[in-house]
């Protein structure tokens, strides 16, 4: 399954606090009713703890989720 | 919903029915599309309506006697559309057209005997139908010889002919009608037409036509009945004909489904409320073309949407029941795609108001509601619709708000306070100076506090209401059935239908029986008084409202939609929670109906109204009156809402009967927490509880996960309790957490625990 990017997937200034480490982007897997997105999202490059940004889960991931449940 | 209750559906509502002049005429011309275009001065196009329908359409246009103004809906507001004077002045104006293209031929020979408006008709509508038709005659439209050339200028009726021609009817001119020829006409043809009228009294032996076939005893030989003088009723008769010989050449039956074929009664209902009445432009030649515009403009252009125009939900999708219930039917039967009605089938508020303007009883809610529980047992309920509504209604269903109790001190209850999980959530210092008053003056009042089950009915969760309304039967049953005083129409509705044994009142039939409470808030200024739609066939629980405002002396304003009409705040049917957007506008609409501020029963009522920044009171804001302006107070937050229900019932439980309150707080409420005005406005918009935003913290406490921001130092953790992942950004305080924003999102980072 090709990699999905979303302009809404940004660092935006924020770092893991627990490894003290920048955040870069990471293919990672989102799941939702059935269906599963390969998607490139900020996480913690030690740890992994993934971010979902504000503008990311209110529009596009919004939208998705509206989207599966129409199914 | 199968296919025949689709159809039963479709039928029932009936916006698409014929407009009343379109079923009057005899040759049902699309008079509503004539006068819109005519109201636009678009003159050929509007010629383009009467020549698609009329045979002959130069001379029948200016010849037709207007048969539909005797339906017109407009003759009771000033007068009949002048229908026939506005063909004339389409005739005057309009390019000529050429005449209709025949269909490709379909190899029958029909025969035409005589040469009338009626036989001339029949030979049109054969020959644009593939027959390969002769007509036969003296001089044809011989008969039109005596009208006036300022009604039938000369050249008209030859060019119609001239277009008979074209579309490849024979004309035999010169022939006379006799016995012979039908004889041999009648062996030669597959069917053959009379036309009566000009036929010799020699040959009119065939006895009167058959009504609807116009057949005679002669197999193939068809006739018109003689004496017809109306040219639109002969013009009629000739594609009556026509309709036959088409019929008996194909073998089909000659008289199923033919009903619609004349004038007939059209169901279509256009109210005549609010149109002034105005009288037709009168003319003694042909209108001119400004006279012609502003005589169509009279047209009322027929339609019902009696509905539509009364609801904000049906508007808002654009069309009328009938398409609905199509596309609710398309919707189920999506096996593999994008089920696209979901959102339209959650959004209405099974308030009844559509079926109590609609002329034939068509209620979306009940359509509505029905495929809500379909989609529940199918399991295509979009998870999100109604989730927020279900687990607040299982918090008000919880053992943190709910209470059924004998009156302190008491062993036995007569009766039972039950005010509802809303009006404990919005106002519980009223509900508990209500408690207060019922047991002041009518003794042991026992207490019920829990929530009716509403919200699952609504969002079409069946086994879900069934649950709720064991639990509430027991709950009720453990006080020995007592007589239950509700203080909401919701919920009265609900207890109504789940408890049919209980005998059950509204508050405002006792208070209404006691005399109003002392400290009532006498005299105000005039308020504008909400039914709520619970309260639409509650005929007696609106008057006793009336009554208690009418004690209390305030005058009251009543809106254009009220008692059986009244119109849902926005909240009914779970609206607000399946679609806010459309949920504020219906509110807003409400809202705006009235200048003064609004007095209503329903809390819900109360609080949605009050959401939009309108001033509104509920009825405990009179009788027990706590502060000074609570027209003023802003509708609670949810997460108040919750607080409010959980605070009552340890309040009550601690000072009416001296208990504590059992089961403590959950250990993530210990979580001090702040919010600036922006998060706990998303917190707001985006359905997201206080307790969520703790349980957040309090995960993030124990877990040490966290990011931070480079430039805010502010910090951000996320927690998914059960179906939903909460993030929260914050800071430190000293002794908690000021909170500066908060989303969700329902879709799951795989491997998230």
């Amino acid at each position: 399954m090709s990699v999905i990017k979303v302009p809404e997937a940004e660092i935006g200034g924020w770092r893991c606090a627990t490894c003290d480490e920048d955040l870069s982007m990471r293919v990672v897997n989102l799941e939702y009713l059935d269906s599963v997105f390969t998607v490139e999202l900020p996480a913690c490059p030690k740890c992994g703890m993934v971010l979902i940004p504000e503008n990311l889960a209110l529009g596009k991931m919004h939208q998705v989720e509206q989207l599966l449940e129409d199914k | 919903m199968d296919q025949s209750e689709l159809r039963r559906l479709e039928r029932q509502c009936i916006q698409e029915e014929a407009p009343q002049c379109t079923a009057a005429c005899p040759l049902h011309v699309d008079v509503k599309q004539f006068c819109a275009l005519m109201a636009r001065r678009r003159f050929d196009k509007a010629w383009g309506v009467l020549a698609k329908t009329l045979p002959l359409p130069g001379v029948l246009a200016r010849l037709c006697d207007g048969p539909c103004r005797d339906e017109c809906v407009r003759k009771d507001a000033g007068g009949a559309i002048r229908v026939d004077l506005l063909e004339r002045a389409c005739a005057a104006n309009a390019k000529p057209v050429g005449p209709p293209k025949s269909l490709p031929s379909r190899h029958k020979s029909v025969a035409v005997v005589g040469g009338t408006l009626t036989g001339l008709s029949a030979t049109w509508e054969l020959a644009r139908r593939g027959f390969n038709v002769t007509l036969f005659c003296g001089t044809p439209g011989d008969c039109l010889s005596a009208v006036p050339a300022s009604v039938l200028p000369e050249g008209v009726l030859a060019r119609e002919l001239e277009g008979l021609a074209s579309m490849g009817a024979e004309i035999k001119e010169g022939v006379p009608p006799t016995p012979e020829l039908l004889d041999s006409l009648a062996e030669e043809k597959d069917a053959v037409f009379l036309d009566t009228d000009d036929l010799p009294e020699s040959m009119r032996d065939f006895g009167t036509p058959d009504e609807i076939t116009l057949g005679t005893g002669r197999a193939g030989v068809f006739a018109s009945r003689a004496g017809e003088t109306s040219p639109v009723l002969q013009a009629a008769a000739g594609r009556r004909a026509a309709n036959s010989m088409e019929r008996y050449t194909q073998g089909v039956s000659m008289v199923s489904d033919r009903g619609l074929e004349g004038p007939y009664e059209t169901r279509l209902f256009t109210s005549l409320d609010k149109v002034e009445p105005v009288p037709p432009v009168e003319t003694d030649a042909v209108y001119s073309e400004t006279e012609a515009r502003d005589e169509a403009k009279r047209c009322l252009q027929c339609e019902c949407l009696e509905c539509v125009k009364v609801c904000e939900y049906l508007k808002h999708y654009k069309y009328y029941p009938k398409v609905y219930a199509r596309r609710i039917y398309n919707n189920e039967s999506i096996v593999m795609g994008t089920r696209q009605a979901n959102g339209m089938i959650n959004s209405c508020m099974l308030c009844g108001l559509c079926k109590a303007v609609c002329p034939e009883d068509f209620d979306m809610g009940d359509v509505c509601l029905e495929a809500r529980r379909t989609m529940v047992e199918k399991g295509t309920m979009p998870p999100s619709a109604h989730d927020f509504a279900l687990r607040d209604m299982a918090f008000a269903l919880g053992e943190r708000c709910t209470l059924a109790r004998h009156a302190p001190g008491a062993s036995a209850s007569e009766y039972v306070f039950f005010p509802g999980c809303q009006l404990a959530a919005s106002d519980p210092g009223g509900v508990e100076a209500a408690y207060a008053d019922l047991r002041a003056r009518l003794g042991d009042v026992g207490l019920m506090l829990r929530c009716c089950g509403a919200p699952s009915h609504w969002a079409g969760r069946v086994s879900l209401f069934e649950e709720s309304v064991a639990e509430l039967k027991s709950a009720w049953n453990s006080l020995g059935g007592p007589k239950i005083i509700a203080a909401c129409p919701t919920c009265m509705k609900t207890l109504r239908s789940a408890l049919p044994d209980a005998e059950i009142v509204s508050q405002w039939s006792v208070l209404r029986a006691l005399g109003l409470p002392e400290g009532t808030r006498n005299g105000t200024e005039t308020l504008a008084v909400n039914d709520p739609c619970a309260a639409r066939h509650d005929a007696v629980l609106r008057e006793d409202v009336r009554a208690l405002l009418e004690g209390a002396g305030v005058p009251v304003a009543e809106p254009e939609l009220t008692g059986e009409y009244t119109e849902c705040c926005g909240f009914g049917g779970l609206l607000s929670e399946a679609n806010p957007e459309l949920g504020m506008k219906v509110s807003e609409r409400r809202a705006g109906a009235m200048e003064e501020d609004f007095i209503t029963y329903c809390v819900m009522c109360r609080d949605m109204i009050a959401r939009t920044g309108k001033r509104a009171m509920h009825l405990y804001d009179l009788l027990y009156p706590a502060s000074d302006d609570p027209a003023a107070r802003p509708s609670p937050g949810y997460s108040a809402r919750r607080e409010n229900r959980v605070r009552l019932r340890e309040g009550m439980l601690r000072d009416l009967w001296g208990e504590d309150a059992g089961p403590g707080a959950e250990p993530y409420e210990s979580v001090r927490v702040a919010f600036t005005d922006q998060a706990a406005a998303n917190l707001e918009a985006r359905r997201i509880l206080v307790s969520d935003v703790q349980k957040v913290l309090f995960h993030a406490r124990a877990s040490g996960k966290r990011f931070v921001h480079g430039e805010t130092g502010r910090f951000l953790v996320r927690h998914r309790p059960v179906v939903v992942t909460y993030w929260v950004e914050f800071e430190e305080t000293g002794d908690g957490y000021l909170v500066h924003n908060a989303w969700s999102h329902r879709m799951k980072i795989a491997g998230e625990r």
